[in-house]
């Protein structure tokens, strides 16, 4: 029988079927960081028991920590605990921890494939919604709770239901000024906010596979702000290309017999998907959202479109239905977050950005998704370029994106971003947040108002 | 985990939709390393002036006393977004049994169950007739029947849980339990592979 990608990995890790309920589904890598892992520590120190597999789990500090400063001890003291918690945990149940200070230190979804521990084939989790990133990879990823953190802790595995599969196909080559970001925005506004809930989702398409591996990355993100459980592409060169080399990448023979499996990953050409979309790449512009869910967006050079569900985010918004955002002041621009804070994002923004300088209305931030992708802007040069804008370079972490450290952006302000989530006072209380790609945020930057980034290239 | 079966209680109807995690539980509380006292925090930023617990925001239902009871009750697509636990210990915190709506986020869905709180899915239809109900309004849940009904005017939806998760609410287990029992299977599986 035919079967879709998602099908032969799910097959290849359940360990057991219980009548009328869940799978057990076998979990390869288990990601963790300091936000929703204390919780399930102490889950276990309850029950009295011992993690099963430390050694399939890799943690880091990425939510909670300072972007500047790094080296000092964290000023805000809830933040430091748990920072702190994470560090002893970890050294207690033996687990590898890249925390602050060390070099493979960043954002979960970030460094996972830039170390290449994240390969094809894989169950992967994290107690963070934004795990279905590692599906870019062809891997069944998604995000958990703490409670079901700390059941991989136990077991490593976990009680899942198969969900329904969608297949979404994008075919075609895109347009100027379109990336991938725009891709993912356009989908959900097509598809809401909740357009996706109960499915896994697999991406397809000419247009898919003309993308890189950051690119990819960026698609598979945002899956589930359409409510997916998550988003997967079928590895193909590009995907092996990307991973050979990397830290924990297979190597020689291991490599070898690796690649020959990798190679079986891909939806057979018959199999059936319980709901499938197309699209046609060139009908896709340079998105935008204007709302308070990542469903609510618009072609760049649109408008604000009316309708009773979006009076509330209007309000919050301080926007007006009908009204072009096109030519509107913008005050903050953040560029980070593990959508768009990868190498490919920053030589992106650097590219539109040489030689000239940010509007004087405006604070733009870059906030690099690792220590290894600040190296590697240091190592291209990227920073001058930054600096002689005027964009302010921090160091790694999730910074604005929800604002836990001090990276806010201040009440009634505006901020086009790079990173997923638009919901009221995700960028701190009373902020208001457009999603943008890198380009159309760097575009702005320079303009310090809405702009087409294709006027600008 | 405290074992569920029937619940019979007025209900809180918090008429909005795409309510999302954030919302439930901004991220600023999350800096704890308990799963205690997110109760009080609970839709923090729609419930206070300006963070202000001195200045509750009348218009929202949290704020009404005319409103109470185990129930919450929410527009479509409830929980969506971050996949923070915090926001089902908060709901449960503040004293919620149950949360009904004609949609939930998968993973807030997960989150629920596993910490004891029951998320009913209805139809539209269904929670628009919630909505209409007076304040003093009661509903009975019955798990064991996967029964809704208005007490008031005797209409009843059934709705759909996993046999396994029933089981684990109705007896109190969690997954941990179960999985820990096929540790056996676990290791066998590992060594096949
Ligand atoms: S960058 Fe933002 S979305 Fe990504 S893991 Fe951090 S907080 Fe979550």
């Amino acid at each position: 029988m035919s079967k879709t990608l998602f099908d032969k990995i799910w097959e290849k890790h359940i360990v057991k079927e219980v009548e009328g309920g869940p799978s057990v589904l076998y979990i390869d890598k288990h990601f963790i960081h300091e936000v929703t892992s204390p919780q399930a520590f102490k889950g276990l120190e309850k029950r009295g028991i011992s993690l099963f597999r430390p050694q399939q789990i890799v943690a880091t500090a990425d939510h909670n920590v300072p972007t500047i400063n790094q080296h000092l001890p964290i000023k805000d003291e809830l933040s430091r605990l748990q920072v702190q918690q994470l560090k002893e945990n970890c050294a207690h149940h033996g687990v590898e921890l890249y925390g602050l200070g060390h070099p493979y230190q960043g954002i979960v979804h970030v460094i996972g494939p830039e170390l290449g521990i994240t390969q094809p084939g894989m169950t992967i989790v994290c107690g963070d919604s934004h795990t279905s990133t590692h599906g870019a990879f062809g891997a069944i990823a998604f995000g958990i709770g703490t409670s079901e953190v700390e059941m991989v802790f136990a077991s490593q595995c976990l009680m899942q239901s198969k969900p329904k599969l969608m297949r979404i196909n994008i075919e075609g080559e895109l347009n100027k000024g379109v990336v991938s970001k725009d891709i993912i925005l356009h989908i959900i506004a097509l598809i809401s906010a909740s357009g996706g809930t109960g499915y896994f989702v697999e991406y397809a398409g000419s247009a898919i596979r003309s993308l890189s591996m950051e690119a990819r990355m960026t698609i598979c993100n945002m899956s589930i702000e359409m409510g997916a459980r998550g988003g997967m592409i079928a590895p193909d060169e590009t995907t092996f290309a990307y991973i050979k080399g990397r830290e924990f990448a297979p190597q020689g023979e291991a490599w070898e017999k690796k690649l020959a499996e990798w190679k079986t990953l891909y939806s057979d050409a018959d199999a059936v998907f319980d709901e499938e979309l197309h699209i046609n790449a060139a009908d896709i512009e340079p998105m935008i959202t204007y709302g308070t869910n990542p469903g609510q967006g618009i072609a760049v050079n649109g408008k604000i479109p009316s309708g009773s569900d979006n009076a509330k985010a209007l309000q919050y918004m301080g926007l007006e239905a009908g009204k072009p955002l096109l030519g509107m002041p913008v005050q903050h621009v953040f560029i980070g977050s593990c959508t768009n804070s990868r190498i490919e994002d920053l030589r992106m923004v650097a590219s539109l950005i040489k030689g000239k300088r940010k509007s004087d209305k405006v604070q733009v931030m870059i906030v690099p998704g690792s220590q290894q992708v600040s190296k590697q802007v240091k190592a291209e040069g990227l920073d001058k370029i930054f600096e002689e804008a005027g964009f302010e370079i921090r160091q790694a972490g999730c910074s604005a994106c929800l604002g836990m450290n001090e990276d806010k952006i201040p009440a009634g302000e505006y901020c086009i971003s790079t990173s997923n989530r638009n919901f009221e006072g995700r960028q701190g209380a009373g902020a208001r947040t457009l999603l943008a790609s890198p380009l159309t945020a760097a575009a702005a930057a320079i303009t310090g108002v809405v702009t087409d980034v294709r006027e600008l290239i | 985990m405290q074992a569920l079966s029937t619940i019979h209680s007025r209900f809180v109807p918090l008429q909005m939709e795409n309510v999302d995690t954030d919302q439930i539980i901004p991220a600023r509380f999350l800096k704890a390393t308990t799963r205690d006292g997110f109760g009080k925090n609970l839709f923090r930023d729609w419930r206070y002036e300006n963070n202000d617990e001195a200045k509750p925001k009348a218009d929202f239902v949290l704020n009404q006393p005319k409103y109470s009871g185990e129930i919450l009750v929410a527009g479509k697509n409830f929980g969506c977004g971050s996949s923070r636990e915090h926001a089902a210990w908060a709901i449960q915190d503040y004293g919620f049994k149950v949360v009904v709506s004609s949609f939930f986020a998968d993973i807030f869905k997960n989150n629920a169950l596993n910490n004891g709180v029951l998320p009913v899915t209805v139809s539209e239809n269904f929670l628009q007739k919630l909505f209409a109900q007076g304040e003093a309004a009661t509903v009975t849940v019955n798990l064991e029947q996967q029964t809704i009904t208005i007490d008031g005017t005797g209409e009843q939806e059934k709705f759909e849980i996993n046999a396994y998760k029933k089981t684990c609410l109705l007896n109190g287990y969690d997954d941990i339990d179960f999985l820990l029992s096929i540790k056996k299977d676990i290791e066998a599986f590992e060594l096949q592979r």
